[in-house]
């Protein structure tokens, strides 16, 4: 599904080298898990995947399946089955969250050639996604994200992915500020969305969101390198001993 | 030449284009009218007031001719219950108006007018007048004079339906002036809605007395004729426990200057003055606003908006004066500018002038450009740039669009600019 070879990064305004050969790859329906301490380059390596300006790759590659990634743009990525949940949803004011949706399913069935969804259609299948979710009628009222809550916004996260039924999904420490209900609640809708077709990269700080969202491989990202990767039970020993065992390990 | 010369020089060659309309019990603010422009000289760009915006195209003795726009798109407000008075290059249609009765409500127009006693009499160019002080608008002077038609609008009661002005612009060289006067007494409510260019160069003052507890909405969409020129005024002054709410859409013309002069004078009174604006190259466009707190517990909102591409050139003065003795009073002003490319600019003055000790008064004024983050954003979500693009820009001027307290005309405004941003994506 996913594969990432030799990647390298830097940022585009100065000569600060981030991803240094980063290789990685998450087979069709399989849950992945990127764990490493702060600065390591998780969230870059998420965002040069969708697409975000101000990186520069200086080496390596990546597919979406067949598709190169690293050559087109964030909507064509994004046509192409990879969604990136924010780690921070940004607010949209005057923008409702319902227009913001229907344009975005809408502009990826166009860019696949298919036919776009009707406002009957897409109201219908908004509404049950959104129920699941715990996603009131006022929420997709409501200008995108404004005024929603740490939680409120995650799962709105997560109904994007929904709704655009992604292959690829990758969850940028979704688990950041939400309590313990609210994360129950989104890895449910992390999991209602498991499927054999669709793959899930999760970076997270925290053992706990894995106890939700069950991965089958866990890597280790530090200094712009995976440096291990294991099972469930890697995520486990970082919880309980930190990360200096592992990086004196392999160092 | 000197600068004062220059003025009177100007000031001359547009009066000598000019006669006095017969106007009846009008005759004298007419005249009066035209003894302040000569006193007051027609504005140069040495003055301060018009320092952002070269006033010369609209105090000019011939106005510069502007291409027909070739609207193919359905009249704003088409699907509104509305009372409908057209005029056309200034002239009044009155089979293309329907018929000027509405319960509670006296509907006529100042080219027709009797030459008796009239209510519009302690209105007609006595706003205005008050409006010169401390700053002089000779335009609105000027307006006063020689204005040749109008609505004379009269609210003793809850207007039912809303009343749109339609102002049509057929001729390439017409140069008009129309004078509106709106009276709402105690208790009374209406919504007026103004649409359309009026004319190739348009000089319009509108005067409004909302009396104490009486409610005014107003939106206006000017022309999107491209090479039109507009100079507006509204005066409006409110009573205790008065609502004044106004709105104005800008998309296109070569030159506008609205101005909306307001004095709080009742207590409890509330006034909000809107605008959104999407200006493309050849586009100057001009919001002067002057508001005076002259009372107590009372609210003023000035949200200005304008999105700027191809060296379009946006200006906000704006300025809240409040008197001695208008004690908690509450006044907002903020006025921001998305600049979509390099070449164009906002100029703001924002400006305070407080003589009492218990108020709030905030201002802002900010320009920028697309926020990157939330445009990487909708495109990491499959919708193209152009698209998520346009999306900010609505986001962007929401804010002044959410003005409009009516939702159904706020929604007809927000569609009509996402349908604008739309054609031109192409």
């Amino acid at each position: 599904m996913l594969k990432i070879e030799n990647l390298h990064v830097k940022l585009e305004d100065e000569e600060k080298q981030i991803l240094k050969g980063v290789n990685l790859e998450v087979g069709a329906g399989q849950v992945h898990a990127i764990m490493g301490p702060n600065g390591s380059g998780k969230s870059t390596l998420s965002y040069v995947l969708s697409g975000r300006e101000g990186y520069e790759v200086t080496d390596g590659e990546a597919h979406l399946g067949d598709v190169d990634l690293l050559d087109i743009e964030p909507e064509e990525r994004a046509a192409a089955g990879l969604f990136l949940a924010f780690q921070y949803p940004v607010e949209i004011p005057g923008v409702g969250n319902m227009t913001f949706l229907r344009t975005a399913v809408n502009a990826q069935r166009k860019a696949r050639g298919e036919e776009e969804m009707s406002a009957a259609e897409f109201l219908k299948v908004v509404r049950a996604k959104a129920k699941t979710l715990k996603i009131d009628a006022d929420m997709l009222k409501r200008p995108v994200n404004v005024g929603f809550s740490g939680g409120e916004k995650k799962r709105n996260e997560i109904l994007q992915m929904a709704m655009l039924e992604p292959k690829m999904c990758i969850l940028d420490e979704t688990d950041s500020g939400l309590d313990v209900d609210a994360m129950k609640l989104v890895s449910e809708g992390v999991n209602a969305l498991r499927s054999e077709g669709r793959s899930f990269l999760v970076i997270t700080h925290y053992q706990r969101l894995l106890d939700h969202i069950k991965p089958d491989v866990v890597h280790i990202m530090a200094n712009g390198r995976i440096i291990k990767s294991g099972g469930p039970e890697l995520a486990l020993e970082v919880e309980q001993n930190g990360y200096a065992d592992i990086l004196a390990e392999v160092s | 030449m000197s600068a004062v010369a220059e003025t009177m020089n100007v000031t001359d060659e547009r009066l000598a284009g000019l006669t006095l309309p017969a106007g009846g019990w009008s005759d004298v603010a007419r005249k009066d009218a035209l003894s302040r422009v000569q006193m007051m000289g027609l504005p140069s760009r040495r003055d301060e007031y018009w320092k952002y915006t070269r006033p010369d195209t609209l105090t000019q003795a011939v106005a510069v001719p502007a291409a027909l726009f070739h609207n193919d798109e359905a009249a704003l407000f088409d699907d509104v219950e509305r009372l409908k008075i057209v005029f056309v290059d200034g002239v009044f249609d009155a089979d293309a108006s329907d018929d000027l009765s509405l319960e509670g409500v006296s509907i006529e127009h100042l080219a027709t007018v009797d030459a008796d006693i009239h209510w519009a009499r302690d209105i007609y160019g006595v706003l205005e007048t008050n409006g010169q002080k401390p700053v002089e608008r000779p335009l609105a002077a000027l307006n006063t004079a020689f204005a040749t038609d109008g609505v004379l609008i009269h609210v003793t009661g809850a207007a039912s339906r809303p009343i749109n002005m339609i102002y049509l612009h057929n001729s390439e060289t017409s140069d008009v002036m129309l004078h509106n006067v709106i009276k709402l007494d105690a208790g009374a409510s209406l919504t007026v809605l103004e649409t359309g260019p009026a004319a190739a160069r348009l000089n319009m003052v509108t005067e409004v007395e909302v009396a104490d507890t009486a409610a005014f909405h107003h939106i206006r969409a000017q022309g999107r004729d491209h090479e039109r020129r507009a100079a507006t005024h509204i005066f409006a002054r409110l009573g205790t426990e008065s609502v004044f709410k106004s709105f104005t859409l800008t998309a296109n013309g070569v030159m506008t200057r609205n101005e909306c002069v307001l004095e709080l004078t009742g207590d409890d009174a509330k006034a909000t003055v809107g605008g959104a604006c999407v200006g493309d190259g050849d586009f100057h466009h001009d919001d002067t606003v002057f508001i005076t707190h002259d009372a107590e517990n009372c609210e003023s909102r000035q949200v200005f908006k304008k999105v700027l591409r191809n060296g379009a050139t946006g200006v906000f003065q704006g300025k809240i004066l409040v008197k001695a003795g208008a004690q908690k009073t509450d006044g907002y002003q903020i006025s921001q500018s998305l600049l979509l490319d390099g070449d164009s600019q906002f100029l703001a003055k924002p400006e305070l002038e407080i003589y009492a000790d218990d108020v709030i008064c905030s201002h802002g004024s900010t320009s920028g450009a697309i926020d990157e983050t939330a445009l990487f954003y909708l495109q990491s979500r499959g919708i193209s740039k152009p698209v998520a693009t346009d999306l900010l820009t609505l986001s962007f001027l929401a804010e002044a669009v959410d003005e409009i307290e009516d939702e159904t005309l706020r929604e007809q405004i927000n569609e009509r600019m996402a349908s604008w941003l739309e054609r031109r994506r192409g």
